[in-house]
């Protein structure tokens, strides 16, 4: 970000508003800023500051960055982690608005670190039960017909079954992302090397240090599996698996193997550390599910969510994110009184599958105490359930796929918070 | 690694044969063919029933040696976890309220200890192992979990033969389980 020299004579002010601006962001808070401008000279009948001298000069950001009162909306990051090259850090949900997630504000997981790879050295193989081996540059990938779809990306571990579950929106489940990819179809370019008839999986290879590999039933590469080089207009982050990576939509997002440099046809799955050790769903019993692939239909309240706080009773609008990975959600219920009664949200458009989807509900809020939550159900018809729900049929220790419904709770100085934590 | 040096010379012979007519038979034209020594130096994938798993062979003591110097400092020294995973120990512990996840009384499959070893380990140096430490890494984890023996060798066709004990218990998946 820019910043004028001291000796600016607006400086003192800009600091001082600066500083107002990022404190209010810390809490998200919902009536945020007005005391802090009111002691400015920046308010009617005055002109303010930023209308007497020019602003900053074209050039002086040749990428852009978002304002500088914006700095507080990061990814949630823990401070805490054991180790950072294996790790993931949480799109902040609660601050953005749309269906769309800003490139800098994608969710990431890495089991490696993030690579610097020069795509001018990238390669794809494809290999295996195929007619002919391939290996492709990046210019040969740019070379197919592309195409462009937008869809949403989530970890499986969004959040786990057992508390802590978080304070905020993003701690509950901001390992969700949502984007506009552009690239190739994978079934044109397996159609290119020509599939044999044994063909039922394909081992996706990533080119970063855990050389991460993930078996991938041929149904769904025959389906609408991409092969990907840009994200919301851009190259891909290299966060995001520059130059190249598998987007599988709707199936959980460790399986959208990032940097990908090999896809290996088989007959069977590889039986990978991923898909035997971690990415595994343990049932009370002692018996784990494998192969577990989509994340099903979900919902979440993102405005008003956990660390905000609604500055008066009267009118609010509800909004939050819908999404499913067997399709487009159909319907989303939201209950202000703790669940007793549902009202139907209304659907911002576009709705499109396996992506996310905005809801809206109108909402007069009397002052009292209550609890708000939103359940999605898609075209399957299929309704989210509830944290209690899953938790009878899957335990604690299940891990992966929780896509309870997750209330939040308004207390009497409109202060909002986790109801299950 | 040595076995790839290997295979690639041993299938270079037959590289000629992928090359012959893949860009007239796509409908593009687009990429070139793989080399079978391309395809085999990158081709690091060891399935579940050993297949691919390269020569080469390492011994429980061996590994206790390597493991000292490139694993114990994130995995602790008897595989009981740090900054890394818990490798051993936990058998009994999957069906309880305290599942304790580890090489021995949770994966399925042995080769892909050695799969995922090879490919991702150590972490701040993967793929620098030999195939020989790589086995030698291998058998000492097993051994810490009771696995097989102290004096033990593995190589491919050895480590393949292993039944791991939490091998039956992986099933489909059954969802939606929460059904309205």
């Amino acid at each position: 970000m820019s910043t004028h020299p001291d000796d600016n004579p607006v400086t003192t002010t800009r600091r001082r508003l600066l500083a107002a601006g990022s404190a209010a962001i810390g809490g998200a808070v919902l009536a945020a800023g007005a005391s802090a401008a009111a002691e400015t000279d920046n308010l009617p009948p005055n002109i303010p500051e930023w209308m007497k001298a020019p602003g900053e000069p074209m050039g002086s950001q040749p990428y852009g960055a978002p304002s500088p009162f914006e700095k507080g909306v990061v990814k949630n990051i823990s401070k805490t982690l054991k180790q950072y090259i294996s790790a993931s850090g949480r799109t902040p949900l609660q601050e953005l608005d749309g269906i769309i997630t800003p490139n800098g504000l994608f969710y990431e997981r890495h089991h490696g670190g993030v690579p610097t790879i020069d795509p001018a050295q990238h390669r794809l193989m494809l290999h295996g039960l195929v007619d002919r081996p391939l290996i492709f540059t990046m210019d040969d990938l740019r070379r197919f017909p592309s195409q462009s779809r937008i869809h949403f990306l989530e970890c499986s571990g969004n959040p786990g079954y057992s508390k802590p579950y978080g304070k905020t929106a993003s701690d509950l489940v901001g390992l969700v992302s949502c984007a506009e990819w552009t690239g190739v179809s994978l079934k044109l370019v397996l159609q290119e090397a020509g599939l044999k008839p044994e063909a039922k999986w394909v081992v996706a290879e990533g080119a970063d240090a855990a050389a991460l590999t993930r078996s991938i039933p041929i149904e769904k590469c025959l389906e609408d599996a991409m092969l990907v080089y840009s994200q919301n207009g851009e190259r891909l982050r290299p966060q995001q698996g520059y130059p190249l990576r598998l987007l599988l939509p709707g199936f959980e997002g460790n399986m959208s193997v990032k940097w990908l440099r090999r896809l290996h046809v088989a007959a069977e799955p590889v039986y990978s550390r991923e898909e035997t050790s971690k990415y595994t769903d343990l049932l009370p019993d002692g018996t784990a599910r494998e192969f577990s692939f989509y994340m099903e239909a979900k919902s979440i309240i993102t405005r008003p969510s956990g660390g905000q706080r609604l500055s008066a009773a009267g009118f609010h609008e509800i909004t939050g994110i819908a999404w499913s990975g067997h399709g487009k959600i159909v319907r989303v219920d939201v209950s202000v009184d703790d669940g007793k009664s549902w009202q139907e949200a209304r659907l911002q458009e576009p709705v499109l599958t396996r992506a996310l989807t905005r809801f809206r509900l109108p909402w007069h809020w009397d002052g009292k105490p209550t609890v708000i939550q939103s359940r999605a159900i898609d075209e399957t018809g299929y309704v989210q359930p509830t944290l209690a729900e899953l938790l009878a049929v899957r335990g604690e220790n299940y891990f992966y796929h929780n896509n309870a419904i997750w209330p939040w709770r308004i207390a009497h100085d409109g202060e909002v918070t986790n109801a299950l934590a | 690694m040595h076995w790839r040096k290997t295979c690639g010379v041993v299938f270079a012979i037959l590289a000629g044969i992928c090359a012959n007519g893949a860009r007239a038979q796509g409908s593009y034209g687009i990429g070139r063919p793989a080399t079978a020594a391309e395809i085999a130096g990158w081709n690091i994938d060891v399935g579940h029933d050993g297949s691919n798993l390269p020569k080469g062979s390492g011994s429980v003591g061996h590994g206790r040696e390597v493991y000292a110097q490139q694993c114990a400092s994130c995995h602790g020294d008897k595989g009981e976890g740090g900054v890394g995973d818990r490798l051993a120990g936990g058998q009994g512990t999957i069906g309880t309220a305290k599942p304790v996840r580890t090489v021995g009384s949770y994966w399925p499959y042995a080769p892909t200890l050695f799969d995922y070893i090879r490919r991702a380990m150590p972490q701040n140096a993967p793929q620098s192992l030999s195939d020989d430490d790589v086995y030698a890494v291998s058998a000492y984890i097993l051994n810490l979990n009771g696995l097989v023996g102290a004096d033990a060798t593995l190589d491919a066709k050895s480590l393949a033969a292993i039944r791991m004990p939490n091998r039956d218990k992986f099933v489909g998946d059954a969802r939606p389980d929460v059904k309205k």
